[in-house]
């Protein structure tokens, strides 16, 4: 099924392409000593490298250089053993050399694809172009002073990988899977941490709109788009201003945007300069970046598992649905939180409860699977009382609860508050004999043909043992008095 | 005392027959007396200068002798020194005081070397006769015969030469990065090294254009010079173009002798227009060669004629985004503007000289969308048939022999009319920056009107003591020993 935007002229197909900026995990910048924690006092991770004093110069820093080959791989992207750095030449405040080492002819990492999952199931493949690495800028701060901006060089010259798409995306909803994918391999690989809030991972959303067949229109670039959401919103807004733009008789400009995420609109970029020539040239500071081929075989082989080999594992040895696959994997630290109370224990049985209450409750709370109250271990517990027979899949919920409440082990809990199953076969039938004889009538239409009615009788007998009853002995006692 | 050579002068204080403190104390009164003619120096630190003298005599008497203890030494103001003022002759550093050494500075500190001060240079080592320098021109200590008009050092190293030349210095620090320590060496009649590009490392040193700039030595012998570059040289971490091999006894190289050598004389080096005196000095050195057992064979360089005027696209286009950084922001002259663009433009527009702003107009030019392709990338291509010619060359000779300069030194204001004048100073020099291989000027004689001349010695890449050996035997067979005009009076 195509997703089309109706225009007064018929069906728009919309083109999408991503320019994703990803902030590379390393202790360090790309190119000098200074370290790159976030939310570090304005000027504390700046070294005379990054402040682009006279005779300084750039150093690469080899982990960062892993990390984009890393990143590479997980694309299944082709590793240039030869790249090289280019200097962007543009002054702004917050640029103190004056250029931006990236990569613009040769970058480090060439063609690679990314596998999109789609609501119902279905999959799609995202070429990516090329990945190259880059240096942030610094940052302008221009609401702290009345007349004044104030520049903070903690970001200026932490390393960045620039994560290029093929223009293959064709709706907001593929756009958003892919950075949701792309985030995912990133963290699985550990070479980014994906944090969009804290901007470790932007995205520029390239949208054209055009008719079926048609070659490309113009595009319009929207820059730092900084959630998986207004991904999805900047592209259907942004297609929809050109729809309208083309049906009246106008012509797209190809410009750089922003997406109002207050008004769900797209405005025009106010820009720096009028027409950049950033002047691009090979770096003289650096050498070409050569890469030695058992170098990158040995990340090769130490690369963790990915999501997509992941979800094929959970499928094949898990027996889960591919959706449930899916949903599992999407996040590195549900995969493994899914695995450890898997292990040893009925793996669709782990997958419902993580699934359901579990998130559930991470919802309600505005908990992160990695600071759940409920452990893994603690969940794998639960599921060992429930098959252990001490307590029922409904008194499990009451335990489930407390446990999210307290943070209380569930052994203990059922044992504090009496929840243990009944499974004393006197108790059980006196418990039914108990619930016949007070509604005769209702034993008599059950007799009668109303067949229903038993599971009003099983309601009845396990509240009047408080839910605690073994629903297997329950039911066999009734079955046996009712004839 | 003034006199002595670096080789001598270490000898006496190794034989504690001379104090440091005595022998610095002679420069730093030597300064006194004839830096305000010669403005060699931009900034003399007699306190520092004497607290390392006396470091040295105490190093000395405790018998630690490092390659360069107690020897007192200009330093180019292109080099960052810790806590003093360096400027890269420019107003726009205005008082920068960098908080750290360069690795070649800190190399030759380490070896226990006393600086006197900084030394006057063109604007960011841009120029080849030190007018373009902020803190005013450097006189050369040598006048002609019968004429007191001044004349220039030659540049950008102008004001290391000079304090060399002038014995205001026993030796002095300077780059190159188009003939910027060879050129001043021969207008000066001193030695001076560019090694090859990578065995000194640029950390540290204020960038003209990264991929000729070269660090090395001004001295006034063969053999000082060779002692200088063996604490200069050396891999450097922080510098990625820093080469890592290994740092050969330059100095025992000067003793090698040449028998033996094939020593190739560039065809494409004779120019129309060179003075009969340099091309006779050039046959003379040829035969001195000769004489002493080397074999002097014809080569050709053919793309030499492009070699400066691709110099001129590279240079400048690696300044133009190199000097981007003094904006006026963080460090250096800032004079304020209403907004951004133009606290850019006012800073740049007063702290840079008119020099600076032709190469950093030139290199925005030869950078900008639609002419790359035709000015940079053709230079460099052009480059790499440059270093192609020198390789193919070396196949058949050991070094080259060429002049230096295709003139001795001019008067000051002189080819200030027409840029390019001044650019084809370089003509001889050039070639080894584009290919990044060692040049050492070596003083060869002097013209009729009493101006010392240099002969020029090429040499293989990471092949420095080749090239010493040579310059060592022409330094033996010319036996030069005439004195600059200045220290006659």
């Amino acid at each position: 099924m195509t997703y089309t935007i109706e225009g007064n002229t018929g069906p728009w197909e919309v083109v999408v392409g991503l320019e994703v900026h990803a902030q590379v995990i390393s202790q360090s910048k790309l190119f000098s000593g200074a370290a790159t924690a976030f939310g570090a006092a304005p000027n504390s991770q700046v070294s005379f490298v990054d402040a682009a004093f006279p005779g300084m110069l750039p150093v690469v820093n080899a982990e960062a250089v892993a990390q984009a080959v890393r990143t590479g791989l997980g694309l299944r992207a082709h590793i240039n053993l030869v790249s090289r750095f280019d200097r962007k030449n543009y002054f702004y405040a917050d640029l103190p050399s004056g250029y931006q080492i990236s990569q613009f002819e040769k970058p480090i990492v060439g063609a690679g694809t990314i596998e999109i999952e789609l609501a119902g199931g279905s999959t799609r493949q995202i070429g990516v172009t090329r990945l190259h690495l880059e240096q942030d800028a610094g940052k302008s701060l221009h609401d702290q002073h009345p007349s004044k901006s104030y520049v903070d060089l903690n970001r200026a010259g932490v390393a960045l990988m620039e994560i290029v798409s093929e223009p293959d995306i064709r709706s907001p909803e593929e756009a958003g899977a892919y950075v949701k994918k792309l985030r995912a391999i990133l963290r699985y690989l550990g070479t980014c941490d994906g944090n969009m809030e804290e901007g470790s991972l932007r995205a520029d959303v390239n949208v054209s709109v055009r008719k079926h067949g048609e070659p490309y229109r113009t595009r319009c670039e929207i820059k730092n788009v900084n959630s998986i959401r207004f991904v999805m919103l900047a592209v259907e807004a942004e297609a929809m201003r050109q729809v309208e733009v083309w049906e009246s008789g106008g012509t797209v400009q190809q410009e750089t945007r922003l997406f109002d995420s207050a008004r769900g609109i797209t405005r025009p970029m106010r820009s720096k300069e009028d027409a950049h020539d950033y002047r691009y040239f090979p770096d003289p500071d650096l050498l070409p970046l050569v890469l030695d081929e058992a170098w990158v075989a040995d990340l090769a082989s130490k690369l963790p598992e990915l999501p997509d080999g992941k979800r094929a594992r959970f499928i094949g040895d898990y027996g889960l649905t591919p959706y449930d696959a899916s949903v599992l994997v999407a996040e590195k630290a549900t995969a493994e939180y899914f695995e450890t109370v898997a292990q040893g224990r009925d793996a669709k049985q782990a997958a419902n409860w993580i699934m359901g209450d579990l998130f559930a409750m991470l919802n309600e709370t505005g908990r992160s699977i990695e600071n759940s109250p409920v452990p893994a271990e603690r969940l794998g517990e639960l599921l060992d009382l429930i098959s252990g027979n001490i307590i029922n899949g409904k008194i499990a919920k009451t335990v489930f609860d407390a446990m999210a409440e307290t943070g209380g082990r569930p052994a203990e809990i059922v044992e504090a508050r009496g929840l243990r199953q009944v499974t004393d076969t006197g108790a059980i039938d006196a418990a039914v004999d108990a619930v016949l004889a007070a509604n005769p009538d209702k034993v008599a239409d059950y007799k009668a043909g109303k067949e229903k009615m038993f599971g009003f009788f099983v309601g009845q007998i396990m509240k009047s043992l408080a839910g605690k009853g073994n629903p297997a002995l329950v039911n066999a006692s009734l079955k046996q008095r009712l004839g | 005392m003034l006199d002595l050579s670096l080789a001598q002068a270490r000898a006496a204080l190794r034989a504690r027959k001379l104090s440091a403190r005595e022998l610095t104390g002679a420069y730093l009164s030597a300064i006194d007396s004839l830096n305000e003619r010669l403005n060699a120096y931009v900034l003399v630190t007699p306190d520092a200068a004497l607290a390392h003298a006396d470091a040295a005599d105490a190093s000395l008497a405790r018998g630690e002798q490092g390659n360069l203890t107690g020897i007192p030494l200009a330093i180019k103001d292109l080099f960052c020194t810790r806590g003093i003022r360096t400027t890269a002759g420019s107003r726009i550093l205005g008082n920068f005081i960098p908080p750290y050494e360069s690795t070649v500075t800190e190399n030759l500190l380490r070896d226990g070397a006393v600086f006197l001060g900084k030394a006057n240079m063109d604007e960011f080592a841009m120029g080849s006769s030190n007018m373009t320098s902020a803190f005013g021109a450097v006189t050369n200590p040598w006048t002609r015969h019968g004429d007191n008009r001044p004349l220039v050092p030659g540049g950008s190293s102008g004001g290391s030469a000079a304090a060399v030349a002038a014995r205001l210095a026993l030796g002095a620090t300077a780059t190159d990065t188009g003939g910027s320590i060879r050129q001043p060496a021969s207008f000066c009649g001193i030695a001076g090294i560019k090694p090859t590009y990578g065995r000194c490392s640029r950390w540290g040193v204020v960038a003209f254009a990264s991929s000729l700039d070269q660090a090395g030595p001004l001295a006034r012998t063969v053999e000082d010079a060779a002692i200088l570059l063996g604490s200069m040289s050396g891999y450097d971490a922080k510098d990625s173009t820093s080469a890592n091999v290994a740092v050969p006894d330059f100095a025992a190289a000067c003793a090698r002798g040449v028998k033996g050598l094939r020593i190739g004389v560039p065809r494409e080096y004779r120019s129309d227009g060179m003075p009969p005196e340099i091309e006779a000095l050039w046959q003379q050195g040829q035969q001195w060669l000769r004489e002493q057992g080397a074999a002097i064979v014809d080569v050709s360089l053919p793309h030499t004629k492009y070699a400066l005027a691709t110099y001129y696209i590279v240079a400048p286009a690696e300044a133009s985004s190199n000097l981007a950084r003094y904006d006026g922001v963080r460090f250096g002259l800032r004079v304020d503007g209403g907004d951004l663009g133009e606290l850019y433009e006012n800073t740049r527009a007063e702290g840079f000289g008119a020099e600076v702003k032709r190469r950093v107009l030139i290199g925005t030019y030869v950078l900008s969308a639609g002419y790359y392709d035709a000015y940079y990338l053709k230079a460099q291509k052009v480059r790499a048939l440059i270093l192609k010619d020198f390789t193919d060359a070396f196949q058949h000779c050991d070094a080259l022999l060429t002049p230096t300069a295709p003139s001795a030194a001019f008067g000051q204001g002189e080819k200030m009319d027409d840029p390019v004048t001044m650019y084809l100073n370089d003509v001889f020099t050039v070639p080894a920056n584009m290919a990044g291989t060692p040049g050492l000027s070596v003083p060869a004689g002097l013209d009729a009107q009493g101006l010392p001349l240099g002969l020029q010695v090429l040499g293989r890449p990471f092949d420095e003591e080749t090239v010493f050996a040579v310059g060592a035997a022409i330094e033996r067979a010319a036996g030069f020993s005439a004195r600059p005009s200045i220290l006659a009076k």
